[in-house]
């Protein structure tokens, strides 16, 4: 036995070397460099298809007159750009869409770190508690907004019949700018507090408790433990909280859609967002260009409110280095 | 050996997530076209033919009737809530060149629209079938070549709904004859009756100024384009007297109740007893019956100020990207047969555009127990005759008219704008569709 393995490593390594880097070894070496590769190609292979490609070809698409179901037409260069900018519905749809995205958003962010830290306390049935602000988020939009454009209804809606009650004017919930936003932005925070609630809620728990009994040793009461622990401890999440708002709260679309019968944004595109008209320009207008036009300048918004975001972001987080 | 084994796998991994990625893709596109599943047009092999509607078309006992006298058949009925969707939806699939149901119902207002592409439907013109369809419905579906787009199903014939409770209350007759007798004329007739009506009552004249509008510019023979599909609609001086008419009845004269038609509080409205008349085509009476369930005194006139006029009505077409053209033109055929037109109209009121239906006895002796027994099929025939002209629609005419009961809903639901700026906003959005 002895005799035969020394042998043998020497037969190896004399003669087949050559054949076997020829082989095994090129092939070792390849799955070295190579592997990694494969691993995360799925993902690469996904992003292109479905991210990257509809990406550019959005653009070819918005510099020609496209018709949905006639297809590419001539090359218009930045004309579906200046048609698009140069009406009054890009710009209505723009300020809708912040509006409704700063009235959604800031309340939404507030509401759910609010209660969230409610539900951090010590409570009696914490999970009935914890799953039940997740109840809203369940439920289909669509749902949602059969419910609200009730409540909202102008004429013999339930809000305005209360408020009737009490002496004050029924509000134009549909006909009105401001009113549509808040009723549409009431909508969505529905639907996204609880959730957002619930990841602050799993942040809050991963806050070390022996930082509360050290600042309630320190005389710090709950609102002042709250304010000088919690929030500081919290930060990355708000500023994930905060991204992922933004980047919803642009692109707002079932909301609006539905909150009344024809899904255009009102007669004076009052709630009509930025997705809308885009919508509305491919879909029934069959404006291909015209609507790829918006849908690039839609992504460039995004872009610069990203980078915004990224700066404040910054900003934020100094003061954790410096320390 | 190992490394070796495990780049392979990973190789494989990879192609095979890439192949069921691209399975996927190639699966949703089978269901959303149903018949893609069967394998052949070969005879006695099973077959399931989509039938793609809106609203209410009374096709729901006749396709399981179709089901019964073919075995190899199966109709799965896909039904959109608004003909709006249904429209969005078919543009969708003819840009996809997928998705289509074997028979799509295209509705007379966007049948325009879609002439444009004759290529994309399966041509329909067939002796068996000529001489079935009052004449102008059948030109509006055939292409300057002679090829047919789709089979008539409904017309919409208008009428007018009214309340006979509330007429007694402000002192009006009741009688479905003697009203009619009474709003006899033209529109500012009928406006001058709505004013007498609403100083002695709490309710509006009308629902809103969007349905009245329906009525009023589809009696105008050319409204929005001309023949050569100028874009007139801002120009045209009958378009804009029209406006200024239906509003100041609206507003200024206080006659409209304000509700955007088909909103939440437009069904409201008619629990809440807001308004006493509104246009109806045959097809409205489903509608009415269904959102003012319980309330008791709804009447139909035979009457229509400014003489006859049609609301709507609809057409089935093949797409012919479709697998089984054949077998959908059969379906086709048989749905707008004047005799399952009838059965139709029993079921939800659909008035039929075929001539030899007109005269059937069932149609002629129907009546609608919700409103107060009327003899609705006799008044509908009626109406029908009273029709002596197609308007013509062009292209853009969906997207012109929109905008401009966008206009009518600015200054009548939403108070946000006078006449004045509205029409001027019109102007703009008609400008900006270019």
């Amino acid at each position: 036995m002895s005799t035969t393995s020394t042998l043998r490593p020497r037969a190896e390594t004399a003669e087949p070397p050559p054949k076997r880097i020829g082989f095994g070894g090129r092939l070792s070496r390849w799955d070295l460099k190579l592997s990694p590769y494969l691993y995360i190609s799925p993902f690469f292979i996904l992003f292109f298809v479905t991210g990257l490609f509809p990406l550019v070809y959005t653009g070819w698409v918005a510099v020609h007159d496209w018709d949905l179901i006639m297809g590419q037409g001539e090359f218009v260069g930045a004309k579906n750009f200046t048609d698009v900018l140069g009406g009054r519905d890009f710009w209505k749809a723009l300020g809708n869409t912040f509006s409704i995205f700063v009235l959604s958003s800031v309340p939404q962010v507030i509401a759910a770190i609010t209660i969230a830290a409610l539900l951090d306390a010590n409570l009696r049935a914490k999970t009935f508690w914890r799953m039940g602000v997740l109840l809203p988020y369940v439920v289909a939009p669509v749902a949602v907004s059969l419910i609200f454009s009730n409540l909202f209804a102008d004429k013999y809606g339930l809000i305005n019949s209360l408020i009737g009650l009490v002496g004050i004017d029924p509000i134009a919930w549909h006909g009105e700018r401001l009113p549509s936003h808040i009723a549409i932005a009431t909508m969505v925070n529905f639907r996204w507090t609880g959730y957002n609630a619930l990841i602050f809620l799993a942040a809050m728990q991963a806050i070390p408790r022996d930082l509360y009994e050290q600042a309630s040793i320190d005389g710090a009461g709950k609102i002042r433990q709250f304010f000088s622990v919690t929030v500081p401890m919290l930060r990355p999440t708000i500023i994930f909280i905060v991204i992922t708002s933004t980047i919803g709260g642009l692109q707002i679309f079932d909301e609006a859609r539905l909150y009344d019968q024809f899904g255009r944004g009102g007669a004076d595109g009052q709630w009509q967002t930025l997705t809308i008209l885009l919508y509305e320009q491919g879909w029934t207008q069959s404006n291909f260009g015209r609507a790829s036009a918006t849908a690039v300048l839609l992504f460039l918004i995004i872009v610069v409110i990203g980078v915004i975001n990224y700066l404040i972001i910054r900003l934020i987080s100094t003061p954790e280095v410096k320390r | 050996m190992q490394p070796t084994r495990r780049t392979i796998t990973a190789a494989v991994a990879t192609t095979a997530l890439t192949l069921s990625l691209a399975a996927c893709g190639g699966g949703a596109d089978e269901g959303s076209n149903d018949d893609n599943d069967s394998s052949g047009e070969a005879g006695g092999e099973q077959i399931t033919l989509t039938v793609a509607t809106f609203n209410e078309f009374g096709y729901e006992e006749l396709l399981t009737e179709y089901e019964s006298l073919h075995d190899n058949i199966t109709v799965e009925h896909v039904k959109a809530d608004t003909a709006d969707n249904a429209r969005d939806a078919l543009r969708n699939s003819l840009g996809a060149d997928s998705g289509a149901a074997d028979i799509e119902a295209i509705e007379i207002d966007w049948l325009v629209e879609f002439m444009q592409y004759p290529d994309k439907f399966a041509d329909l013109a067939d002796p068996a079938v000529e001489g079935r369809w009052q004449d102008w419905k059948v030109d509006a579906a055939t292409t300057e070549d002679g090829k047919l787009i789709g089979y008539g199903t409904d017309n919409g014939p208008q009428a007018i709904c009214y309340r006979a409770d509330l007429f007694e209350e402000a002192g009006l007759p009741t009688d479905r004859d003697e009203v009619a007798a009474l709003l006899e004329g033209d529109w500012q007739h009928y406006f001058d009756v709505g004013k007498d009506f609403v100083a002695a009552s709490d309710a509006a004249w009308f629902d809103s100024a969007n349905a009245t509008w329906q009525g009023m510019i589809n009696q105008v023979e050319v409204a929005y384009q001309d023949e050569s599909g100028e874009i007139i609609a801002t120009t045209n001086p009958e378009v804009k007297e029209l406006y200024d008419a239906v509003l100041t009845a609206a507003v200024d004269d206080e006659l409209s109740a304000g509700l955007g038609q088909w909103s939440a509080d437009w069904n409201d409205g008619f629990q809440q007893s807001s308004f006493a008349t509104m246009l109806c085509p045959g097809w409205m009476l489903g509608v009415v019956e269904g959102a003012a369930e319980g309330v008791e005194g709804w009447d139909v006139a035979n009457v229509f100020p400014g003489g006859g006029g049609n609301w709507g009505g609809s057409y089935l077409t093949v797409p012919a990207q479709g697998d089984h053209v054949e077998e959908a033109q059969a379906l086709a055929t048989w749905l707008t047969d004047p005799e399952q037109q009838i059965k139709a109209f029993e079921a939800k009121g659909t008035f039929p555009s075929q001539v030899e239906a007109l005269e059937s006895e069932t149609l002629l002796a129907s009546t609608n127990a919700f409103f107060n027994d009327a003899p609705t099929g006799e008044i509908f025939v009626d109406r029908a005759n009273a029709i002596t002209f197609q308007p013509h629609k062009g292209p853009d005419y969906f997207s012109i008219n929109t905008a401009l009961q966008d206009a009518l809903t600015r200054v009548d639901v939403d108070g946000t704008d006078d006449a004045a700026t509205s029409w001027d906003k019109f102007v703009a959005d008609v400008e900006a569709l270019g």
